[in-house]
């Protein structure tokens, strides 16, 4: 044990948390408008259709939900219990953005799931609509202050340091810091592509077992038209962030790029094996210019290199090959969306799509993850960019401590994604019904708005 | 009083909040795991379902009051905040890992196949049982001022025992209120075995807070606060010997009165809670750091002061709505 470094330690556990922990937010964010949609389409048209799709939907967000909730509350603690430094130091700007989270969107949240879960049969049906609206807001305003954190931890602004103690001055400026539009646009659309495949892949599954009521194709048909509507506007929003980056953190770009010394005309490095003991990639396939063009929206523009923030600079290949992953999924994600799109208008399902979507079922985790890798790995070796470095905010727990606390968290996280996507699968073969053991009979059908 | 330093009123505000934050976290999530801790006490099914319907619906907003307590003391004290979760590494470190297996268990329980349930009954009541304990270690700790050693351990332990014991009675008590017929009759039961562990677990704890600390003593023993300060255990005192009596009284025909135990339990909480306070006060890291010394900068604690008024307000309400549509005797609960 005594060779472990307990940074480390508390760094690895600190990522197995908030990987696990943003897997459940990723869905329920987008995941409680698409059920405001099944439930305003149902008041609409009072199609029994658009209900099947809420009422299976509505069990996959409970679900989520309260994965996301119980992983959100150990995030919460670890703050104090392996980097305490990180409050002392940034507390007076960290502070105030953690409790508006809480109070304006956990206890809102929180309160009318009850009401969206439960509440059938005991409040009207407009309520009921109003819950969904509140808790799909809830989620939203959540994800909304955490990025406006997350994007002041990458672009500081707002704020003066005195004693080496960082004082807010400006909340506007600290809010609006200048990656955060950029982050907030991202994440949202990550957050609607995650579910649009999660919708789409599961419902297929649903299909190829013959389970095709009305339901399932207008979830089926939701989750395709959804995936194909967002692809694009994602990868306008995720060019945008690039650039934005590239203004403010240049050295996470030149990992993302894999490019080293500093070039006009950079070339897109397709694939790479950046060596940095020896400050290079290897096996390069490049397109010319092409990072240039990308980054700089002209062909001989100039990107910085990795050799321009010796010492300063991110670990390279973890962030470039992340980047990558992210990328290659987006641009798996827009083919399949819109081959989906013209396969289902020209002959309606077909056994091919329906397989093809099963295995993009949970492609958005996997972009979502590989995307925050890039940029948390990416603003490394700062915890707060130009202010904190990680190192710094450190506890002072011993290492094997950590590592047993780290061992039981892996442990935990791993029997509960196992139980999510199994019980997940369970609820689609059984069409979203539970076992009931109530003596009672079932309540009336809810009614749609005059 | 000792004389207080310029621009106390801040501190001092937040550590109103946040202990209050608490206070409603311990009586509120504290019946949740309650029902947990005594879920597996009965091997009918439908009973268990009965049980956990009746805190479905309030769990996750109950549980929300933990994080703003914890995101108060980290937000308003950061220093403390580092301090104290520092030391109590471990007790937290399993306290969230009893608060995720009982939360998810809520979820799982009603979604996976029949055969898989019992497992997830388990998860739910070990969870409870967990974060019960921790929260106790944690209270033990606390109050010796992150003390180490094996008396200070074991002390520890022992307060975790009592707190599952609270959060049992209060469970119960809540169960007593929410429920009726067997399962009424049932928590009546729990709820007067949980009470005099807890009635020993006030006691041990009061006796050996003022021993541990010389501080202390001096303020609970010196003339007049002794006076001043004897409601506070006398009202305890009486609020224990009414629960033994109206216990015994269930079933009743008559369900106006259903309520009392679980009012009767809180207040207990609640004179506890204020004991505590008035002992550490002004520490917020017993005997090393006040809350003066510890408070974040003023122009941080006003902004969130401003948005605490403007929105606790409508926490209130809301939560209120959410009380009346799930009120009364608990029935089943379903998605549909």
């Amino acid at each position: 044990m005594s060779e472990l470094d307990p940074i480390i330690l508390a760094r690895i556990q600190f990522a197995a948390n908030i990987t696990f922990h943003i897997l459940f937010p990723t869905i329920t964010i987008a995941l409680g408008w698409v059920l405001l949609f099944f439930k305003l389409r149902f008041n609409a048209t009072g199609d029994e259709a658009w209900m099947d799709a809420y009422k299976f939907w509505v069990k996959v967000f409970a679900l989520s939900f309260a994965l996301g909730v119980v992983s959100g509350i150990v995030m919460s603690f670890q703050f104090g219990t392996n980097w305490p430094g990180f409050m002392e130091r940034v507390g007076n700007v960290a502070g105030p953005l953690l409790a508006y989270e809480v109070i304006t969107a956990f206890f809102l949240e929180a309160s009318f799931l009850a009401i969206m879960l439960f509440g059938f049969g005991r409040v009207s049906n407009r309520i009921h609509t109003l819950a969904t609206v509140l808790v799909a807001g809830g989620t939203t305003l959540s994800a909304f202050w955490i990025l406006v954190l997350n994007s002041w931890m990458h672009t500081p602004a707002g704020y003066e340091i005195r004693d080496g103690v960082v004082h807010a001055t400006d909340w506007l400026a600290i809010i609006f810091t200048p990656s955060m539009p950029y982050r907030f646009v991202h994440m949202l659309l990550a957050s609607g592509l995650t579910v649009a495949f999660l919708i789409a892949g599961l419902s297929a599954y649903r299909w190829l077992r013959d389970d095709r009521g009305a339901g399932v194709m207008k979830a089926l048909r939701t989750g395709v038209v959804l995936g194909a509507v967002l692809i694009p506007l994602q990868i306008l929003a995720g060019d945008l962030h690039g650039l934005n980056t590239k203004e403010h953190q240049p050295a996470k770009v030149a990992a993302m790029e894999g490019i080293w010394e500093t070039e006009r005309g950079a070339g897109l490095r397709l694939f790479a094996i950046p060596d940095e003991a020896n400050r290079q990639n290897r096996f390069e396939i490049t397109i010319p210019y092409a990072a240039s063009l990308i980054l700089t929206h002209q062909w001989d523009g100039e990107v910085r290199g990795l050799n321009e923030f010796a010492g300063e600079h991110p670990p390279v290949a973890p962030v470039f090959y992340a980047f990558r992953i992210m990328v290659g999924i987006g641009m798996l994600m827009l083919l399949v969306s819109w081959w989906g799109l013209w396969v289902m208008h020209r002959r309606g399902m077909t056994p091919m799509l329906a397989r093809v979507l099963v295995g993009m079922t949970f492609s958005g985790w996997v972009a979502t993850l590989a995307g925050w890798y890039v940029t948390e790995i990416g603003r490394q070796p700062w915890l707060v960019t130009g202010i904190l470095r990680t190192g710094e905010a450190a506890g002072p727990v011993a290492a094997g401590t950590i590592a047993a606390s780290l061992a039981m968290y892996l442990v935990i996280y791993a029997v509960l994604l196992a139980a999510y996507i199994g019980t997940i699968y369970h609820l689609a073969r059984r069409g979203g019904q539970l076992t009931i053991l109530s003596p009672t009979p079932p309540r009336s059908a809810p009614q749609p708005a005059e | 009083m000792e004389a207080l330093p310029p621009g106390a009123w801040l501190p001092i505000t937040f550590a109103v909040l946040m202990a209050a934050a608490m206070l409603l976290y311990a009586v509120l999530d504290g019946y949740d795991l309650g029902v947990g801790v005594l879920l597996r006490a009965t091997p009918e099914e439908t009973q268990r379902d009965r049980m956990i319907a009746s805190i479905g619906p309030f769990w996750d907003a109950n549980e929300t009051w933990l994080v703003l307590g914890v995101g108060l003391l980290l937000v308003a004290f950061p220093i403390a905040h580092g301090i104290i979760l520092t030391a109590l590494y471990v007790p937290v470190a399993l306290m969230l890992a009893g608060l995720i297996l009982r939360g998810v268990a809520f979820e799982f329980r009603a979604k996976v196949p029949e055969p898989k349930k019992p497992r997830w009954d388990f998860a739910f009541q070990f969870g409870s049982i967990l974060a019960a304990f921790s929260q106790g270690w944690m209270l033990g700790s606390y109050i010796l001022g992150f003390a180490t050693g094996w008396a200070a351990f074991l002390f520890s332990m022992a307060v975790g025992v009592f707190v599952v014991a609270g959060y049992t009675l209060v469970g119960a008590c809540w169960l007593v209120w929410r429920t009726e017929g067997a399962l009424q009759m049932l928590a009546a039961r729990w709820a007067r075995r949980a009470l005099y562990v807890t009635w020993a677990g006030v006691l041990a704890v009061s006796a050996a807070t003022p021993l541990a600390s010389p501080r202390i003593l001096e303020r609970w023993f010196s003339f007049p606060e002794a006076l001043l300060l004897a409601p506070i255990p006398l009202a305890t005192g009486a609020l224990f010997l009414l629960l033994h009596i109206f216990l015994r009284r269930f079933p009743r025909a008559d369900h106006s009165l259903d309520w009392v135990p679980f009012a009767a339990t809180a207040a207990i909480f609640v004179l506890c809670f204020q004991g505590l306070a008035y002992s550490f006060w002004p520490y917020v890291v017993p005997e090393q750091v006040t809350i003066f010394e510890a408070a974040a900068a003023p122009e941080s604690l006003i902004i969130i002061l401003v948005g605490a008024a403007a929105v606790l307000p409508m926490i209130g309400l809301y939560t209120f709505f959410v009380w009346r549509v799930f009120g009364g005797k608990a029935r089943d609960l379903k998605y549909y």
